[in-house]
This record gives C-alpha cells, structure tokens and sequence, in this order.
C-alpha cells in the first residue's frame, strides 16, 4: 500500500501506518513527519522524501528504507530491525541502539552511534558511507560503527572528541592514518584479519544496497578503535 | 505574574531562512511554509520574521516598528521620535484579524532620520546614536517597545504559532531577498509580543534556538557597553554582544563567530601556529563573550545572512542551496517542502559559521 | 601515609559481661568490623571497618553491642570542621571526587517542619474518619479541559489514559541494580496490594515482575538500559528521568562489578560491564526535544499510557515545569534536593538544587498562573519522611508523592549511607547472593504495606480534623497551611501565610 504523507500530521500518518495490513508500505511525499515506524515490528517500509526526527525509534523488527536524507535521532533505542538511508542523516542516528544495522549511504551528523550497546546475540551497527561529525560512538557501550570515508581521500572520516568515554563496542575507520587526538578512553590499531571479517558482512549489505565492490573494500585500509582497558571510570571517585 | 523582562524565560525553537544572493525579492509565503512544518517545535507562545529589502522607497530611513500598550505610551514615544528624528512616514502597521492572534498591541511603523542638529549635538556616530535612542525607549518608557529600528528591513512579531504570525502581518504582500523566521517554544505564559524572535537592534536581527548556559555571565559583560537587556532573553543578548563584537568592534563576521563559538582548547591547539595565536588572542581577549549550551542562530544583516551553531552543535541545522537562493532551517523538511530538488545539502559543523552575502551588483 | 591515618568515625563498644562470642556479628557484618580471636577466645572489632548501620546490633542476641560515634576530635574550628578536614585528606590521598549516597544530610532548611497545618473548630465540624468517609483516591493525568458531547447530547469521555491512585503516595525509582532483587519484589508487591505503584528506576524491568506491570510505572533514562518495546507496553505508565532531586544535572554509573547475570538481562547489556547514564539524554537539548521524545514514546505505545516527565528541582523549575506542561507530559514529578541516591559526588548532593517544598510552591502557583495546572498533574518528591509532610505536599498543590528513603527504611535501611560500596548488610543496596537474601520480600512487602497504610489512616485524621472529607478538597488549598518562623519572601514563596495571620 502506498500512503501519500504530503503535510499530513504525523499523528495521522502513523495511524494510518499502524492501521495498514500490509506489511509492506510505501510512504510517498514525506514531509518532517516524526516517529515513523516507532517501537513497530514485521513490517518493510519505504519513505520517500525527508521522513522527520526519531525514525524508527525503539524499532523491534522493521526494515526501513529511505529515499532522501533523515533528520535527527533515526533509530532511537533500537532493537532490532535494518534503517537504509539512501542519504545522508542528522545527528544523534542510533543513540542507545541496542540491535540491528542502521546503513547510511551518505553522511552522519554529530553524535553518530552514541551510547550503542551490544546485548546477548544483539549486536547493533551502524554503517556510514562518508562521513561523521563529532563525537561519534560517544559513551559506546558495545556494537559496531564502521565509517567508510567515501569521498573524503583517505582522511580519517571522523571528526572532534571520537569515541569520548567508550567502554565497550568499536569503532572502524577506513582511513589512511590513524586519526589524531583521540581521548584517553580509546586504543587506535590497525584492522587484523578478524576486524576485516567481522566488517565483511556489514560491507556486502551497504554493497548491495549502494554498489561498490565489497571484497574491494575489505581488502583496504582499516583503523580500528577500542576501549582502552586501563582508562575506566574506577579511578574517579573517594568513597566518603 | 510576571511578564517577560521581569522574570527569565528560556525557550526552545525552530528556525528557518531563505535568502537570495542575486537579491531577487520574494514574498513571505514560502518562508511561512517553511517554517509550519517545523509546527511541533513550537508551542504556539511566539512566531516572527525578518524581512530584508522590503522598504525599498524607504531605503535610506530607519524604519522604527513599535509596540504600545497604552495611547500614552504612544505619545510619550512619538514625542521623543519628534525630539531626535525627523519622521518622514508613520503608519499602523497592516495586519488582519486571525482567530488565534489575540491581545495586540497597537502596532505602528515610522520611516525617520536622526535629527541632524541632535546628532551633531550628540557627538556620536548616526548608528550609535540611533541604537541608543533604540534603548533608552525600551528601557525608560513603560508600554512602548521598538522592536526593528533598521534601513529597508523590518521584523514581524507576536504570542502565537509562527504561520498564523505571518498570516496575520500579511507579509505575501511584502517581497524580500532575505528572510528569516523562527518558531518559539518558550517555557511561559502566552505573555509579551515583544518577547518573540527575531530580536533586532538596527539591521541586526537574530532568531534563536536553545537555551544558553552562558546568559548572565555574557549580559553582565555586554551591559558595561551601554546596553540593557529589559527582555532578560538569550536572543537579545546575542544581538547586542554581535553588535558590540561587529559594529563598535569592529571584527568580521567570522571572527564573532570564533568569540562567541570559539573552539575548545583541545581544537585549538591542534591548528597550525598563526592561526592557533589568533584564536588563542580572540577567545583570551572575549572571554566573557564566550556563549555556551545548545544554540543554533540566523543573524540577518543588511546584505547578507549568518548562521552559527553552538560549538558543541546540540541544535540541529542544514543549509541548501538551489542556483542563487540559499535555504537554512532547523529541520531538513523545512527546506525541501519550499524547494524539493536541491543543489546541495549539508549540516554545518558546531562553531562554523555560513555566511552568505549578496553577490556584487546584487539587491 | 601516615598523614592520611582517619581515626575510624564510630567506636563498637562490646559489653564483654554479655558478649557470648557467637559471633553472629562477624557473620552478619559485610564490612568485616568484628573479628574472632582464636588465641584469647573473644570477639575484636576494626572499627575502621564500620559504617553504623546497626545490622551487628540488631541482630546480637545478648544486646552486648552500640556503635557510637568517636570522641576523637581535631581542635575544635567552626570553619575548618573535621568533616572538612578529613575530606580533604581524603581527596589529597586519592585525587578522586568524593562519593557519598542517600539524600543531603546537612543541617540547611527543613520547610516541612516549619509549615503547620489547621484544623476545624466550632465554625465548621470536623470528621470522624473511622466512622465516617473519607477518600483519598487520585487520579494522575491531563485533565480534559472541555466537554465533547455526542449526537445524543452524552459526554464523551475524551480523557487521556489516566492513572488511578487509593492512596496518594507512589513508590518512586529505584532502579534493579542500585537495590536488590529482594526489595523490588517487596515494592512491587506492596504497590499492587496497597493500589498504587512503584517504579523500576532506570535499569529495566525484571521478568519475573512483569505480572506486577498494572501497578509498575517504567522509566527511560538517558542511558535507555532495559527499553524495548515491551517493556514500554509492560507498565501502567513511562516515566521519562530528566534529573534526580540528589544528582541532578549529571548522570550515573553502575560499575560492572554489580552488573551480574540477572542485571544484566534486565538491563539488557553483557554481565560485567559499566553501565552509564550520560548527564543528559542525547535527544533532547531543549525544550522541543522533550515533546519529540514524549511523543515518540506514546506513538510507541498508541497514546495508551500517560508519560511522566521527573525533573530535579533546580533554580529555574517553575519555568521549566511550564515548558514540561506544554511538552505533552500528564504527569510531572518534582525531586528535591534532599532527595536520597545510590550514589552521587557529595559535592553536588550537598549544594545543587532546591528544597521540593520551594519548588512544588513555585510549580503549582505558575502553572495556575499560566491557567494550564489541568494539563498536568504534579508527583512530589525528594524528601517525604511522613504523612504530615504528605499532607503538607498535597495542599502545596501536589497531586500525589513519590517516597523512596522511607520505603528503604521500612525494609530495614538504617541509613548508614554507604549503599556505593555495594555491601549493604540489611540486603537493600546490593547484588551480593548471600546479603539480598537476608531481606525476606515476604517481611519487607507486609512492612511496605503497612507503613502506607498507617501514612493514609494518619492522613485522614489529619483531613478529618480539617473538616476535608476528600483529597481533591485539600489539594493546593494552602490556606490550611501557615507558617512557623519563616521570613515574608519563604511565605510568599511558599503562597502561605505566617501562624497567626
């Protein structure tokens, strides 16, 4: 079914959403529209046009595909379930994402992956195309964040305060150089055989949705970021 | 209770911009689009605009928008105007009536030129003594506000949704080659027009969103340079420390941005040598101007528009561009609801401003 | 190191006349304070060891224990007290920040006790409430604000999803983790017999408890621990945690030494590791940010259950509890200041934030002020040690209170204020196998219920003798409320007048 979101509020569309049978539908025309798809589970939706702030927030099973940009706080708490973004998304993309993969072909904003989590057989990613503003996977808990570089020459594709506070997870940079000033919290290696093949899965999806050759993009040159064990919180306090 | 200006009132927003560089005029009603699908941002307590190359027969006036409670606060204010400006044009300013625009003020609009025999007297530069006349009927004269006192551009006002602001002032009827508005989500009563974003003081005006952490430490520092912060707003301070930074100051536009954004310490150390001294000097030497917490501002100048993130970005803000007209809104579905296919799109990063100026020849 | 030595603060005295070395105590005391000597066959104690929390005592059956406090003085110096002094060797000797827990402990205001409350006499009657009725059932939620009326001419029921309280006093959050398996099944139990409902804190709801969900209000906090869809939908209500009256703007820590197999299913991260609450939640950075996250949780949950938004009483929170009103939230709920805590740097328990008495006062009167008190109803907290300071809350303009420190302390708490160290003897403030199951969920729900129920009985008494039959009538009627040695800014604060007046 195909629901025209043109400026319908989003209470009414998510209703309409909510009320479909179908499990696969498409929403046309969107406009702003929040909370497309919250805490929903077994159904496939595409947008088209900018879907509004927290898509698919608490997501528990969906698989939703964008055509255009998202805006902030996509996958909020997720779940579990697969965000496509065939664009770029704003800031906050994934914040305490629990599972499931978030593909972003483009760009993310400031506060990628923040406060992901791994839980059991849980495992949130979350993959950028391009680019991420700072504080990518701040507090990172656990999960995966793989950031391409596409387009960016060989920089490394993050910018200020990575990975400040993580305890847990990593952070995977396809880079030339390993990226400066880095906080105390984070270990920087280059990415063994077991890094490339724990990433292989994750670049077939983005492949396949995007193009591009994903043995190819293995084969490079990877940056692996992790938690540095003698850098935790422990030392911060006195009991009194 | 307490109306604004006797108590502080944070308030959160949505923001939207839309500016041409070839100077092409157009009316409010994309802008009024814009910024209505941002509805849920705003709480229906403050909605405005700024509109820039609106007065083109009147270019070379300040153009005073004033609010008044009370006819005598009327008087009293057009008998100060009469002292210190000749006043070539006054009128109500248009509006219509609108179910949900409700309590306005009389709202008037008056064309004027500093009194040259005053000015001389004063011993001030014309844009100085106009901005301290600007002050001092906000700040002496009970029920009268000036709330746009610049050359060929005007800010529109009021307590209610933003659309519904824009509907009410009718500004399809006026054409302009910048324009800026804003949403308020403030934390209060449904209290003071004047109260509403934008924030203007001569061609300045400034919409806002966030709440600064910074407000008093910067208020207190900008009050020593003859300014009065009588609203006890984010949005004012800001408008004076950019005027102060900009006008009496004499820095550019970038420059104010790396004092009121500066760059952490950290980022600053990491730039090369000159640079790192320059920043170093303009952060050390404005300390106090230092703003902090979430804001992301639009600041309409005569000929060019800046939008600035908080350094940390905890606002949202993109920019687009189609051919010569530059988009900037809060949300990504304000800008492609106005114009769908765009040239190109990005969120700038915190602390980096856009500043997008006339092109040569432009207006 | 000699000059970090800290004479232990309390002394064990042992009456060795009655001391029959069974040594229960040193089995009890998780901290190691008593000792048994094999060479002279006699109890000993480090007292460096202690925290006085009365477990030993309680439990020696010959009553040969008290703890008191030492006698070892620095030179006596009003400015420099010895609790200045020590903490700064303490913070000398280990550069950290220093780390206490439970609510502010230091002598500033206690509004309560300076508010009395009226009662009838001769001009109207008061009640008899054992034998008369007298109601203390409330609802939490938006108030509709107009009638709709179908074709008929009958009201329809346009009320948002409301919660319904028998008694006005709700169990606030304490999440699994900060406290025990143990006393979250006494919680749970006592909410659901008492009518009313505590609340999981922010480490997620435990399977076994999902059967209590009618009477479970769910938090989401920043660091969004244990949020699925499920869990939203488990509760009677969400309560989304802006701040804490003993913390607030900064977040938590639970080390992942606490963080066993059970927490970590329920908090839904690996065993072992550090769960962290950042100091705000990350989408929300302003006041439109605290609407998108309202509404996605309800748009999550099909508008079926209202959202509490609990924010710490700080110095703007009358603004801020405007701005809460207007983000979609039923219910808002206000911490103060002296507010208790699994843990929070001293620094801030002692010195950020407000007396809830000041806040509640202020968030009541600008809500009515801005004509929109309806939209909300208002949960005080942050210090409500009895039911007079219920009482006293309700006619400030609460709807209901949260308590939290007194449920702690009817499952045995004894307020040692040392639940950071993770080894609380009485089982409350731990996840040690051998000390949660020393508080029997059995005990601690009857104690739960009866502290409630006695609060209600003393509540309507005190209603009764005020001629106020029901709680809507006491509710924000300040005029039963005068104050006792306040100054005219306090009064007017507080919106009431001096004793006397």
């Amino acid at each position: 079914m195909v629901i025209q979101a043109n400026l319908t509020h989003f209470k009414t569309l998510n209703e309409q959403i909510r009320a479909c049978p179908d499990a696969d539908i498409t929403v046309g025309c969107c406009t702003g529209q929040r909370y497309i798809a919250s805490g929903m589970s077994g159904r496939r939706i595409t947008v088209h046009g900018t879907p509004g702030n927290a898509l698919g927030a608490y997501l528990d099973g969906c698989t939703i595909e964008v055509f255009g940009n998202a805006q902030d706080a996509t996958g909020d708490t997720m779940n579990s379930g697969e965000i496509i973004i065939h664009g770029s998304c704003g800031d906050a993309t994934g914040y305490g994402m629990r599972g499931g993969r978030i593909l972003v072909e483009g760009d993310c904003g400031y506060r990628g992956g923040i406060h992901m989590k791994a839980y059991e057989g849980q495992l949130p990613v979350l993959v950028i195309g391009g680019q991420a503003g700072s504080f990518l996977g701040e507090y990172l808990a656990g999960g995966l964040i793989i950031v391409l570089g596409r387009g960016v020459g060989g920089l490394p594709p993050v910018s200020y305060f990575c990975g400040t506070g993580m305890h847990g997870g990593k952070i995977v940079l396809r880079c030339d150089e390993a990226p400066q000033g880095l906080p105390r919290q984070v270990l920087v290696s280059e990415a063994t055989a077991a890094d490339r093949a724990e990433l292989l899965p994750h670049l077939e999806a983005y492949c396949r949705r995007f193009g591009g050759d994903a043995q190819a993009l293995a084969a490079e040159r990877y940056f692996v970021l992790t938690p540095n064990p003698e850098a935790g919180y422990k030392q911060l306090y006195t009991f009194n | 209770m307490l109306k604004e200006g006797q108590v502080r009132i944070p308030a959160g927003c949505a923001i939207s911009g839309i500016f041409s560089r070839s100077g092409a005029r157009t009316s409010g009603e994309a802008i009024i689009k814009s910024i209505s699908t941002m509805h849920d941002r705003s709480n229906g307590l403050g909605g405005g605009f700024a509109g820039y190359g609106i007065y083109p027969e009147y270019a070379d006036f300040y153009a005073f928008h004033v609010f008044y409670d009370t006819q005598a606060a009327r008087d009293a204010c057009e008998d100060f105007l009469e002292a210190h400006f000749d006043i070539v044009n006054l009128s109500k300013i248009p509006t219509r009536r609108h179910p949900r625009i409700t309590d306005e003020p009389m709202i008037w609009r008056y064309f004027v030129n500093p009194l040259h025999v005053k000015l001389e007297a004063s011993q001030l530069d014309e844009r100085e003594y106009v901005a301290r006349c600007v002050i001092r009927v906000n700040d002496q004269l009970e029920g009268a506000y000036i709330f746009s006192s610049g050359k060929n551009m005007g800010v529109f006002k009021a307590s209610g949704y933003p659309e519904d602001v824009g509907a009410y002032y009718r500004l399809e009827e006026y054409s302009a080659y910048s324009w800026t508005c804003h949403g308020r989500y403030p934390t209060n009563t449904p209290g003071w027009w004047g109260g509403a974003h934008p924030f203007a003081l001569l061609d300045w005006s400034v919409v806002h969103n966030g709440e600064i952490s910074s407000y008093d430490a910067n208020r207190r520092f900008i009050e020593m340079f003859g300014y009065k912060c009588n609203l006890l707003t984010d949005t004012e301070a800001i408008t004076y420390i950019i005027d102060y930074l900009g006008r009496r100051q004499g820095l550019t536009l970038p420059e104010i941005a790396q004092v009121i954004a500066a760059p952490f310490w950290s980022t600053i150390e990491s730039r090369p040598a000159e640079e790192r001294a320059r920043l170093t000097y303009l952060r050390n030497a404005f300390a106090p101007l230092l703003v902090t917490g979430p804001f992301s501002i639009l600041v309409g100048f005569d000929g060019g528009l800046m939008a600035l993130n908080d350094r940390l970005k905890l606002r949202s803000m993109v920019v687009g561009e189609k051919g010569d007209t530059v988009y900037i809104a809060s949300e990504e579905c304000a800008i492609r609801v106005i114009e769908p296919s765009l040239d190109r799109i990005w969120a700038p990063r915190g602390g980096e401003p856009v500043i997008v100026t006339l092109d040569k020849g432009g207006k | 190191m000699p000059i970090d030595f800290l004479y232990p603060e309390y002394e064990v005295i042992r009456n060795p006349g009655r001391c029959i070395s069974c040594r229960i105590c040193e089995r009890q005391c998780a901290n190691g304070v008593h000792l048994f000597d094999d060479k002279t066959k006699k109890m000993t104690a480090d007292e460096s060891k202690c925290v006085c929390c009365h477990r030993c005592v309680s439990l020696c059956p010959t009553r040969a224990l008290k703890i008191v406090k030492t006698d070892h003085a620095f030179k006596e110096n009003a400015n420099w007290t010895g609790k200045a002094i020590t903490e700064i060797y303490r913070q000398a000797g280990t550069g950290g920040m220093l780390l206490s827990s439970m609510g502010n402990p230091e002598p500033q205001p206690i509004y309560w006790d300076k508010i009395l409350i009226n009662a009838s006499q001769v001009t109207n009657p008061p009640i008899d409430p054992l034998r008369e009725p007298m109601e203390t059932r409330t609802f939490l939620g938006k108030k509709p604000g107009h009638i709709e009326r179908d074709a008929q001419g009958n009201i329809v029921p346009n009320l948002s999803p409301q919660l319904a309280l028998d008694v006005p006093v709700m169990f606030s959050a304490m999440s699994y983790g900060s406290i025990s398996y143990n006393s979250h099944a006494a919680l749970a139990r006592a909410a659901a017999a008492l009518g009313t409902y505590y609340n999981t804190g922010e480490g997620g709801l435990h399977k076994d408890f999902y059967g209590y969900g009618p009477h479970t209000i769910v938090q989401v906090a920043s660091g969004r621990f244990g949020v699925y869809k499920e869990y939203l939908e488990a509760g009677a209500a969400i309560e989304i945690k802006m701040g804490q009256g003993a913390k607030p703007g900064i977040g938590g820590h639970l080390p992942g030494l606490k963080v066993g197999p059970d927490i970590s299913k329920t908090r839904m991260i690996p065993e072992g590791t550090d769960a962290i609450s950042p100091a705000p939640h990350h989408d929300i950075y302003s006041i439109e940010d605290l609407r998108q996250l309202v509404y996605s949780l309800k748009e999550a949950t099909g508008y079926q259950k209202p959202v509490f938004v609990k924010i710490a009483a700080v110095h703007n929170v009358a603004a801020i509890a405007s701005g809460v009103a207007r983000s979609g939230a039923d219910v808002i709920c206000i911490d103060g200041y002296r507010g208790g805590t699994g843990a929070a740097p001293t620094r801030i328990r002692d010195n950020v934030g407000i007396p809830v008495e000041l806040a509640l006062a202020a968030v009541d009167q600008r809500l009515r002020d801005e004509g929109i008190r309806g939209q909300v109803s208002i949960v005080a907290g942050g210090s409500i040690r009895n039911s007079a300071d219920l009482l006293k809350a309700i006619a400030l303009g609460a709807d209901a209170c949260y308590i939290a420190t007194a449920a702690l302390l009817a499952l045995g708490c004894h307020l040692c204020r040392t639940c950071q160290a993770g080894k609380c003897n009485w089982g409350i403030a731990t996840q040690r196998p051998d000390l949660v199951e020393r508080l029997d969920p059995e005990t601690g729900y009857q104690r739960l219920v009866n502290l409630v129920t006695a609060w209600d009985h003393e509540l309507k008494e005190m209603m009764g003798g005020m001629g106020i039959n029901s709680i809507e009538a006491l509710r924000g009627n300040r005029l039963m409320l005068r104050g006792l040695g306040l100054t005219q800014k306090e009064l007017d604060i507080l919106g009431i007048k001096h004793a006397g007046e």
